[in-house]
């Protein structure tokens, strides 16, 4: 029994069943094409983050937030500045207590290398309904490139636990159809 | 030195047991019911505040700090204290030997509830609602991070007491040969904690230096590295821990005998050799981490910790099979599972937790831990569907399951409620599976976890979920009702009858089980066949498949990006 040494003193030379083996080499097998999936998936999957990150301080972001709210600012909502920079180009959005700053319009089927920080706590950059969801650090300054597929509105829920207004942190990005 | 009065002998099982062992598993057993009890009303509260029927039970802030901690007291209180009476119980016990410095075992023990009740005062004064995660820079009091690192300290000396109570029983050759299969998953449970407890040293210790104003800056992604160095090795204890009660039952129960030790042992080992050193499926959407790093250290480029998990997934219920074949039920492919002794809760309970393990937590935990895939689940309520599956349908389960016995074993009182206990594990067992596939499905509709609001009444801008979100609340609400119920019942069955149950003196209260005929007799091979199981390994690898590529062709239906 397992409560008991084995009854074999030397059980380590004793043969193994089939059934045992044929499974182990079966769930081997499939670790290994797990394995090469995420590989697969870099070069021929469309979603893939690239893990472009720069050093930042809360200073430095939101300079570069506000010059490019400056440039392109179309708009406001709920006193928020709506942007719509061209396709292509670099874009911000930046996190702080409780507030996804500013508001983004993108076209569709182009893309737009986005950057993203905090200016105080961690943040979560949920991406609905599409459901895309990153982990935004303070002093990180995450780069990816996106391409909105389909034209709508979309919300960016913060979901990573903030404090008392973690709940109130919705941000949101417009995709037109041009 | 031990002296012979230090013992009993067990009427049940012809074990020696160390009286003073037996107090120790006793206090720390008690101690871990207690804080599951607390516990598991946090998350009952946090559950119906969730749900669109309840919403708004806790305001914001009491949601948030009882979030805090639900995830505090029974992911870490309950299950270690349960653990430190699982290794004393697997040494002492099973190895009928005197355990090894019991002063220092109730020093460790006395840490860990001075820690427990520090944490849980910080929590409940308000100023620590960070989470169990406490990510920098958000910051709690310093007597949070204080509290947690008593406990953990209080832990390691339960740990090495462990290790000193195997030497000990084999200095004075209580048993021979090897030890067993269920000492050395402890085992692999204990060298594990010893590696999750330095990390979590490493990380807190500063943290709480930082709290006080001493250390001015802790970088947020270099503590969560580290931190999850600690959280990831030990759900890995809890894994090595609940696959060796799983073991225990079905030798306690059945008689059954594994079908091949070196098998066994192997996937045991399997989970220290490839303990995610660096926990990188929690780093998957974090900045500036490569992929090379992740895909390396998410799967060791083979996902060998999986393979022993899958391995025991059929040498499991493969033992148990074999053993009932033996004794003749051999009718078809399931007359043994058909024949099992399901009101036993022992039994139940403990093949519940291998179900509920292995089907939801195991298959959604491996696609969660892909590399790509994490972009559509990291932070929603599909992460802690999934753990849910895994440490409470998985561990809490097992770990209920095992203390029916013991109180027959160690507390040696008769149960009181048999018929509230042997229906204990299904009600708890079906409200887990509730909580775990509801919140797994409100999190593929993208529902944030950690969220006491998800309709944005009070934020300026508006979103709107789907409304399946809000049913998929609604049951997990419901479900989480059928869950705390299930723990009700537990408590109430295990305090009743430590308190109430009818003593048990020297005559056997159940029929000690014949030990099944050995499995693999050296010279003449004698593997018996277990079709039973086949079937249900074959069941669980198509499961697996299929959901992993649905889930890839989800992946590839959100904007592309790079
Ligand atoms: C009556 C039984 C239980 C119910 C109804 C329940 C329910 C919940 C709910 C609704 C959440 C919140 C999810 C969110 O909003 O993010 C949660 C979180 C959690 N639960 Fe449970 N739970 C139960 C038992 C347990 C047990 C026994 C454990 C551990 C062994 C556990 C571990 C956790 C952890 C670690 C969290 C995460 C806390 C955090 O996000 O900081 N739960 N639970
Ligand atoms: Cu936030
Ligand atoms: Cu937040």
């Amino acid at each position: 029994m397992a409560i008991h040494p084995p009854s074999e003193r030397v059980w380590w030379n004793l043969p193994i069943a089939r059934t045992e083996l044929i499974w182990i080499i079966v769930a081997f097998l499939w670790g290994l094409t797990m394995f090469f999936m995420m590989i697969y998936w870099h070069g021929y999957g469309k979603q893939n983050l690239s893990n472009e990150a720069y050093r930042t301080t809360p200073e430095q972001f939101s300079a570069k937030v506000q010059a490019m709210v400056e440039k392109y600012k179309v708009r406001e909502e709920a006193g928020i500045p709506v942007v719509r920079p061209p396709p292509g180009s670099e874009v911000y959005m930046l996190a702080r207590l409780w507030q996804w700053y500013p508001i983004l319009e993108f076209e569709k089927n182009q893309s737009y290398r986005l950057h993203l920080s905090s200016l105080d706590l961690q943040h979560g950059f949920s991406l609905q309904p599409v459901n895309i969801n990153l982990q935004i650090h303070p002093g990180y300054e995450m780069v990816l490139s996106v391409q909105p597929d389909k034209a709508g509105t979309y919300g960016v829920v913060c979901n990573e636990y903030c404090g008392l207004g973690h709940h109130q942190m919705v941000g949101r990005i417009y995709v037109l159809d041009k | 030195m031990a002296t012979a009065s230090d013992f009993r002998t067990c009427p049940t099982t012809g074990l020696k047991v160390h009286l003073p062992a037996e107090r120790l598993i006793k206090a720390n057993a008690v101690a871990a019911v207690v804080f599951l009890a607390v516990g598991g009303l946090f998350g009952l509260l946090v559950a119906l505040t969730r749900s669109p029927w309840a919403a708004r039970l806790l305001p914001a802030d009491w949601f948030y700090l009882a979030l805090t901690a639900h995830g505090l007291d029974v992911l870490i209180v309950w299950i270690i204290f349960f653990e430190m009476a699982v290794l004393y119980f697997a040494s002492a016990v099973i190895l009928s030997s005197r355990i090894a410095a019991p002063r220092w075992a109730w020093t460790g023990f006395v840490l860990m509830v001075v820690g427990a009740l520090i944490v849980n005062v910080a929590v409940l004064q308000g100023q620590s609602s960070v989470m169990f995660t406490s990510y920098v820079p958000m910051k709690a009091a310093p007597h949070f991070y204080l509290g947690i690192i008593l406990f953990a300290v209080g832990a390691l000396i339960g740990t090495f007491v462990f290790f000193g109570t195997l030497v000990v029983a084999k200095d004075e050759k209580t048993y021979e040969g090897s030890i067993p299969l269920v000492t050395f998953g402890a085992l692999t449970a204990a060298i594990i904690a010893v590696f999750t407890i330095a990390s979590g040293a490493i990380i807190l210790i500063p943290t709480l230096l930082w709290s006080v104003g001493i250390v001015s800056y802790i970088d947020p992604l270099m503590y969560k590295t580290v931190w999850w160095a600690m959280g990831h090795s030990s759900q890995q204890i809890n894994v090595a821990a609940h696959v060796s009660v799983w073991y225990a039952i079905a030798a306690m129960v059945f008689g059954a005998k594994p079908l091949s030790e070196k098998v066994s042992r192997m996937a045991f080992l399997m989970y220290i050799l490839f303990l995610q050193l660096a926990s990188a499926h929690h780093m998957l959407v974090e900045p500036g981490v490569s992929s090379t790093w992740k895909i390396f250290n998410t799967s060791y480029a083979m996902y060998l910790a999986v393979l022993g998990s899958m391995v025991h997934g059929m040498t499991v219920p493969g033992s148990i099979e074999a053993a009932q074949r033996a004794k003749g039920y051999t009718k078809g492919l399931f007359e043994w599972l058909r024949k099992a002794p399901w009101s036993n809760p022992a039994f139940s309970g403990m093949f519940l937790s291998l179900l509920i393990f292995g089907f939801l937590g195991g298959i959604s935990g491996v696609v969660m831990g892909t590399e790509q895939i994490n972009l559509i689940m990291h932070n929603t309520l599909y992460t802690p569907g999934h753990f849910h599956a895994t440490v409470v349908g998985g561990t809490t389960l097992a770990f209920m399951a095992i203390t029916y016995p013991l109180i027959n074993l160690i507390f040696r009182r008769e149960l009181v409620m048999k018929k509230v206990a042997q229906f204990q594990p299904y009600v708890f067992g079906l409200g887990i599976i509730g909580i775990s596939l509801f919140m797994m499905a409100a999190g593929t509709l993208g529902v944030s976890r950690r969220h006491w609001d998800i309709t944005f009444s009070d934020a300026p801008l508006a979103f709107d979920y789907p409304a399946a979100a809000f049913l998929m609340m609604g049951l997990n609400g419901l479900s989480a009702v059928l869950a705390a119920l299930g723990g009700l019942m537990f408590v109430a069955v295990t305090v009743g009858s430590i308190l109430f149950g009818a003593k048990i003196e020297g005559g056997a209260p159940a029929a000690k089980p014949k030990a099944a005929p050995a499995v693999a007799q050296y010279g003449s091979v004698q593997h018996p066949a277990i079709p039973g199981t086949v079937v249900l390994v074959a069941i669980f690898f198509i499961s697996f498949v299929l959901y992993y590529f649905v889930n890839w062709k989800y992946l590839s239906e959100v904007w592309p990006l790079r």
